[in-house]
């Protein structure tokens, strides 16, 4: 038998240390079946679920914009760059809910799937990928909340405000990318720590809630800066994504091309870092968790 | 000439041990240090410890495998056996990709599958059909392959009724069913089972042996399977590999393998454990286990028609305690030959102290066959019952054939088959 074999005979070679960038993306390819089956699992027990299940996705941002409305609107009387209070705020919830979504469930991978990945082999990234396109179905019922609205303040403006449709429309599949990814590269480097540092779950919960508030969801861009705290709210990058989603279906909202290029060059950084740590942590987070 | 699909070299994993968690960080930054900026030797890992649990290692990371080389060729069906502990699970684990191994390399030609649980990944809300595509997805295949394969894995399922049911409405035994079925129609060359035949009724289970038997003998494919039961390694593989403290004790053939584990997995009449070595439960700990004969001495071997004693002395941790014994036989195949328990115990009705007390059972003559024997020992509690203590092969013995007027064989010397030997009634 030869001994030498050179390592083109081999389909798999499976060995302790790879290279950080070894990233099997073709094997990700290959199981693109599976998170297809991931998504549609996640879809059939969405619609098995009671009456009430999709309900709650309705309740949870009508009732948030209710009382933002009437905490920041009313009592506080911070400005909504004269957009109808309700859509003001439900643009925001809406593009933030879905970030904070794709950041959350995607920060607890691990943990959640420890016993199917404690058993069977396919490329853990896929399961994160899953979980972002799942989002998408909670994202586009809330959506759909928006638009009935938005065409309610149609027919029934209030006086005093205005809102219209704009060609950043065309911008929207994008945010949403970015909005996911941004998520994304957050999560995955959160449920590698976690893997380690449990008590970094806590952090997830209400750091996120706090996030919310340095970002442009209650108050409009333009009063932060007439404020002089314009250059920290622009610090987070969601705050170019969601001023762009909000000038794409309101009309207002500060829209420049520097504060999106921000935020796509940190969520490029930030997906980078995530997968690179994320594949790390996989092949050993079993003897861990 | 044979072609290895897959060669294991030099492979080691290490586990640590104990508490991992938060106390970690400095550690790890220590370690990070040492190794990455300073270039040097990992100030955690102690080269050189084996994987024995009875002593107790001085540093808290644990060789689970050490130092494994093998080759497998295509079409072997290799049994790999060994003790609870040995390194079975680990390797197998390396082997599917679940972990990766701390040295060394796995080199495999063509796909590989693992099956190291049936039914990974299923979905309670989803239907049957569902479930096949997500699990034959987890496990490997495209959509277009199980689309192909669909009707096979019904059919081989026998839940075809029940398809489009979802699995939360199935019995458990369905459920197995339908999970096997996806596992056993997987495309890959290579195939690694560990003890998922432990499950489902007597004819499924048949069933599965026959399927894992063309896998291997018919189509030519390469399985590994990992079992404790003998009688199934030995029908399914044709190589064996016993793994001993996580380095290999033996690799040839299966029957060469068997009877290299049973050898060295002697048993042991007599048992006497350490101070802090025992096993313990909540208010029990087992202290010592004799097997004897009839003039109580500690005996390994015994004629088959003398009656076998086995004494158990154990401690009562806390007063006021009730409860009773039990134990199981286990022959060398580690089939499961008896079970026995203490129904009269008058523990079950006066309470029990503190203290150290002895219980001993009697397994009469002309009884067990030839052969050897391990036992388990346990405490139990009736209303609602519960085992509180169970430890497996305690300890074992050898029953010894014998010829004559007294025993149940009389004069016949050929071979006498049978699981047991009872002496009956003829009339």
């Amino acid at each position: 038998m030869d001994k030498v074999k050179s390592s083109k005979d081999w389909d798999l070679i499976i060995k302790g240390s790879t290279s950080l960038f070894d990233l099997k993306f073709n094997d990700l390819w290959k199981y693109r079946d599976l998170l297809l089956l991931f998504v549609k699992r996640d879809f059939v027990s969405f619609y098995k679920q009671t009456v009430l299940g999709p309900l709650w996705f309705f309740i949870q941002p009508l009732f948030t914009t209710i009382i933002f409305s009437f905490a920041f609107g009313n009592l506080a009387g911070i400005s909504t760059d004269g957009l109808p209070k309700y859509l003001f705020y439900l643009t925001g919830i809406t593009s933030w809910n879905y970030f904070s979504d794709c950041l959350t469930k995607t920060s607890t991978v691990f943990k959640d799937n420890a016993s199917i990945f404690g058993k069977v082999y396919f490329p853990r990234l896929i399961m994160p990928l899953s979980i972002v396109v799942s989002n998408l179905i909670r994202f586009g019922v809330q959506l759909l909340l928006m638009v009935l609205m938005m065409v309610y303040f149609y027919w029934f403006p209030v006086s005093g405000t205005s809102f219209q449709l704009t060609n950043g429309l065309f911008l929207f599949p994008f945010l949403v990318l970015l909005m996911a990814l941004l998520g994304l590269g957050l999560g995955l480097i959160i449920t590698a720590m976690t893997t380690k540092y449990r008590d970094l779950t806590f952090l997830v919960t209400f750091g996120v809630q706090l996030l919310m508030y340095s970002t442009t969801v209650i108050y409009p861009l333009s009063y932060a800066k007439a404020k002089g705290y314009g250059f920290i709210v622009e610090l987070n990058p969601m705050t170019g994504i969601i001023e762009c989603f909000r000038y794409a279906f309101l009309g207002k909202g500060e829209f420049t091309l520097g504060s999106l290029s921000y935020s796509i060059i940190f969520t490029l950084i930030v997906l980078v870092l995530g997968i690179v740590i994320f594949n790390k942590t996989e092949k050993n987070f079993v003897d861990t968790i | 000439m044979e072609k290895p699909v897959i060669q294991v070299e030099n492979l080691s994993k290490a586990y640590q041990i104990g508490q991992i968690g938060t106390g970690t960080i400095s550690k790890d930054f220590e370690r990070f240090w040492q190794t990455k900026i300073l270039r040097k030797e990992d100030p955690y890992l102690k080269i050189g410890q084996t994987n024995d649990r009875s002593v107790k290692g001085t540093s808290n990371i644990v060789w689970s495998l050490k130092d494994i080389n093998f080759e497998v060729n295509t079409g072997d069906a290799v049994g790999i056996i060994g003790k609870n502990g040995a390194g079975k699970s680990t390797l197998l684990k390396l082997l599917s990709r679940v972990t990766s191994p701390t040295t060394g390399e796995i080199k495999v030609k063509g796909r590989i599958s693992s099956l190291l649980e049936v039914g990974t990944g299923f979905h309670p809300e989803l239907s049957g059909r569902e479930n096949i595509y997500l699990n034959g997805a987890i496990l490997g295949m495209s959509k277009s392959e199980i689309t192909r394969k669909l009707d096979e894995i019904i059919d081989f399922s026998g839940v075809e009724r029940y398809i489009d049911t979802p699995v939360k409405r199935y019995s458990s035994g369905m459920y197995v069913r339908l999970a096997f079925a996806v596992a056993a129609h997987l495309e890959s060359e290579i195939l690694i089972v560990d003890e998922v035949l432990a499950v489902g009724d007597a004819e499924f289970q048949k069933k599965c042996l026959n399927k894992m038997g063309d896998i291997s003998i018919g189509e030519g494919r390469t399985v590994l399977f990992v079992s404790h039961n003998m009688s199934a390694v030995n029908t399914l593989c044709n190589k064996g590999i016993v793994l001993e403290n996580g380095t290999i004790a033996f690799n040839g053939t299966i029957e060469n393998s068997i009877d290299f584990y049973l050898k060295n997995n002697s048993n042991n009449a007599h048992k006497k454990w350490e101070n802090n070595q025992q096993p313990t439960s909540d208010f029990f700990k087992l202290l010592e286990v004799s097997v004897l004969d009839k003039n109580s001495r500690v005996s390994l071997n015994h004629l088959i028609s003398n009656e076998v004693c086995i004494e158990f002395i154990y401690e009562v941790l806390k007063d006021n305690q009730f409860f009773t014994h039990g134990f199981n036989l286990f022959n060398n195949q580690n089939i499961h030959i008896l079970s026995s328990h203490d129904k009269d115990s008058n523990n079950l009705i006066t309470p029990v102290s503190k203290g150290v007390y002895k219980i001993k059972v009697v397994i009469p003559g002309n009884f067990l066959a030839e052969g050897e024997y391990n036992c388990s020992f346990a405490i139990m509690r009736y209303n609602p019952f519960h085992v509180e203590f169970h430890e497996m092969e305690v300890v074992g013995f050898n029953i010894i054939d014998e010829i004559g007027g007294n025993t149940v064989r009389g004069n016949y010397t050929g071979k006498f088959p049978g699981l047991v030997r009872p002496l009956l009634n003829w009339k």
